[in-house]
């Protein structure tokens, strides 16, 4: 599942914005911007899994819902194999969108509940004139099997199933138009634990079967360091540290980055009991009205009068490596400011999550 | 969903059972008199042999009771011979459910009146739901615009205005004015050719429209909510990634789903099409159902208005267990089991 170093890129998203208008009053005047995604760039690789992590509300959803066309966006491009997403339009747009898929959060609210499991599934290779009659029929039981439904419950509607079987069949039917691309918008946050790792070792497989690419949206940063090779982490609309993922794990380098991994509780008593936590004061700032400067200087616990000043430019510290913050130093070897002692190095770097139970 | 729909039936025998009596106290408890339009030389003795040859003799129980047994036993009996054409017991000596202004039994009369009511009433519902459902999905799609605005407003005026005062209106405006169309339903109109069926048409325009439009102004609210409460749901947004066009997407995916409870209000508001309308059908001279009821109330003709308001209440009845049955038809998540 590693993805080979040379293959190109096959999704390049650069720049990219999605701001909402407040409107207000009797004539519904424009009267303020939430800026929900606020300049976000990443590439990403064939086969690849990108995890995107942060907290609720910094964007991350409308980030994923943006690059797939299903929200408008304020500016920026998105290029899939080389072809601007953004710049298409009704028809054109309509063509590519097998070719990207989405698995939602919600399996309850996501699948139409008038509709027959078989039917959700079909119904875009019927609108996209893949298959028809049996051989789609028999297309449908074949993804079912292949996400771990029996096949013969295909007449049966969503509210029939359980909540991890569900989101099987949203995963069915992201797959039925044989996507390259699916973004993974919190699969599991609606699921129980133990129904997760079935969801995630899943989602594993298929990548393995299919040579899939995930954009992993979580903020589960256990499930992340399970299934990504690189992690992006978004506060309040950005990126602020991009890294792959044992590196990020081992040494993160934004503040914010390090205070999301302290949180991360480890499952070992002894472990646990001496660590200490960076707490962080206040609340996400409203994305309304953004602080100046670093997003981030609000809370930052080492934040400095130019923090407050200067938006942190988004720098490679080192090759694929990427931080926004004033605070870290470049080159080789860069280093964030010390809060202290990097978190992931205390579970060593093995790269399965120990808080994943394998299924 | 049988066995629902039976015990549903069963259940609802006493509910009709109580609603009749309420009724029957509450003409009973009313002051009046149905002698009082009578002129006022006939003498006083000879307006209370009246009285007693009414029945009205008799104490309020056994009026009651007779009345259920001619409504229950007798009328059905009728109907039975004078379908099949059998003769069933004494039938020249069983008691029908009579007027007392007109002699005539109750049942016949509105039998007389239903296809008229149906005509005007009916139409006009159909032409209500024609209406509200493309102006309450337009209207969700788009909300807040210019067309919803317009929307929102036409249809707020549309239910808050009588219907007497559109009829009138309208009257005055197309047939008077204008002289465009009838003021008077004639019921007599019968429809054999092309010619007389552009009178029907034109005779029916009116009511039809004062009618439509105030249900329509209801129930495209009742569309545009139920729209706007399926459009925001995350399967919508299934639908789109999935690559559908925008036509499957709303009319497919979510106007199927919004349909559900904008249908069960429709089943619900269907017996008022039986029960007439009697504001318009005074307005328009309609004789249809409603007519004769406020007719009967007018004169006191208690067993006609017994009788009419207990079919109301049996077809109110039925459509709820209507209404039910449709919701567990239409969303499969519901099961009567």
């Amino acid at each position: 599942m590693t993805p080979d170093a040379s293959s190109s890129a096959l999704l390049e998203v650069e720049d990219l914005k999605t701001h909402f208008p407040i409107l207000a009053g009797i004539f519904r005047r424009q009267v303020g911007i939430v800026k929900a995604v606020d300049g976000i760039s990443f590439t990403l690789k064939r086969g690849e899994t990108l995890g995107l992590v942060g907290e609720s509300g910094c964007g991350k959803s409308t980030a994923g819902r943006t690059i797939l066309r299903l929200q408008d966006a304020t500016a920026g491009r998105v290029r899939l194999d080389g072809e601007d997403l953004l710049a298409l339009e009704g028809e054109a747009l309509r063509r590519v969108r097998p070719r990207m898929q989405m698995v939602f959060q919600d399996p309850h609210a996501s699948l139409n509940p008038r509709m027959t499991v078989s039917s959700i599934v079909s119904e875009p290779l019927d609108e996209h004139n893949l298959l028809a009659g049996a051989e789609r029929q028999e297309r449908v039981e074949q993804l079912l099997e292949s996400v771990g439904l029996d096949p013969t419950f295909s007449n049966r509607y969503p509210h029939e199933f359980s909540g991890g079987q569900r989101q099987r069949i949203g995963i069915a039917r992201a797959l039925a138009l044989n996507p390259d691309f699916i973004v993974c918008d919190e699969p599991i946050a609606a699921l129980d634990v133990s129904i997760q790792a079935q969801v995630v070792n899943l989602l594993e497989d298929l990548q393995e079967q299919r040579t899939l690419t995930y954009l992993f949206i979580s903020h589960d940063l256990g499930m992340i360091r399970h299934i990504a090779n690189r992690v992006a982490v978004m506060y309040l609309g950005r990126i602020v540290e991009l890294a792959p993922r044992d590196v990020l794990y081992a040494s993160p380098l934004h503040p914010y980055t390090q205070a999301l991994l302290s949180a991360v509780p480890i499952p070992d008593p002894k472990v646990e009991a001496t660590r200490s936590h960076i707490v962080l004061r206040g609340d996400l700032p409203s994305p309304a009205n953004p602080p100046l400067g670093c997003n981030f200087s609000t809370r930052c616990p080492v934040a400095t009068s130019i923090c407050r000043e200067a938006e942190p430019e988004w720098r490679e510290t080192e090759p694929g490596r990427f931080v926004a913050c004033h605070h870290v130093t470049v080159g080789n070897g860069a280093r964030g400011p010390d809060l202290q002692p990097p978190v992931g190095a205390a579970t060593g770097t093995d790269g399965a999550s120990p808080s994943v139970p394998t299924a | 969903m049988f066995r629902y729909a039976v015990r549903r039936l069963i259940f609802a025998v006493p509910t009709l059972l109580v609603i009749s009596f309420i009724i029957f106290a509450l003409l009973d408890l009313a002051p009046s008199d149905p002698t009082a339009q009578l002129p006022l030389t006939i003498p006083e003795e000879v307006r209370e042999m009246i009285k007693l040859s009414l029945g009205l003799g008799e104490p309020f129980h056994i009026r009651y009771v007779r009345w259920l047994e001619q409504f229950l036993v007798n009328e059905p009996l009728n109907l039975i011979e004078t379908y099949w054409d059998v003769r069933i017991g004494d039938s020249e000596q069983r008691l029908r459910v009579r007027s007392w202004s007109t002699r005539a039994p109750v049942i016949d009369l509105i039998a007389e009146r239903l296809p008229q009511t149906l005509m005007v009433v009916g139409v006009s519902y159909m032409v209500a739901i024609l209406i509200a459902v493309p102006i309450g999905v337009v209207s969700a799609y788009r909300q807040y615009s210019i067309f919803d605005q317009v929307g929102t407003f036409i249809s707020m005026v549309g239910f808050s205005v009588p219907t007497f005062f559109t009829g009138t209106v309208l009257i005055v405006i197309f047939s008077v004015m204008l002289g465009w169309l009838p003021s008077i339903y004639d019921t007599t109109h019968v429809v054999e050719d092309f010619d007389s069926f552009i009178v029907q048409v034109k005779q029916m325009i009116m009511p039809v429209m004062v009618l439509g439009l105030f249900n329509a102004a209801q129930l495209s609210r009742f569309m545009r909510s139920s729209m706007l409460d399926n459009l925001n749901q995350e399967y919508v947004r299934t639908a789109r990634a999935k690559g559908m066009t925008e036509p499957v997407v709303v009319l497919i995916h979510v106007l199927r789903n919004s349909m559900i409870p904008v249908i069960t209000v429709i089943a619900l508001g269907l017996p008022a099409t039986f029960a007439g309308a009697i504001i318009t059908e005074q307005i328009f001279r309609i004789n249809g159902v409603g007519q004769l009821l406020i007719g009967a109330i007018e004169s006191a003709d208690i067993p006609t208005v017994q009788t009419v308001t207990f079919i109301f209440a049996i077809l109110i009845v039925m459509f709820n267990l209507v209404a039910d049955l449709l919701y567990g038809m239409l969303d499969p998540r519901i099961r009567y089991d």
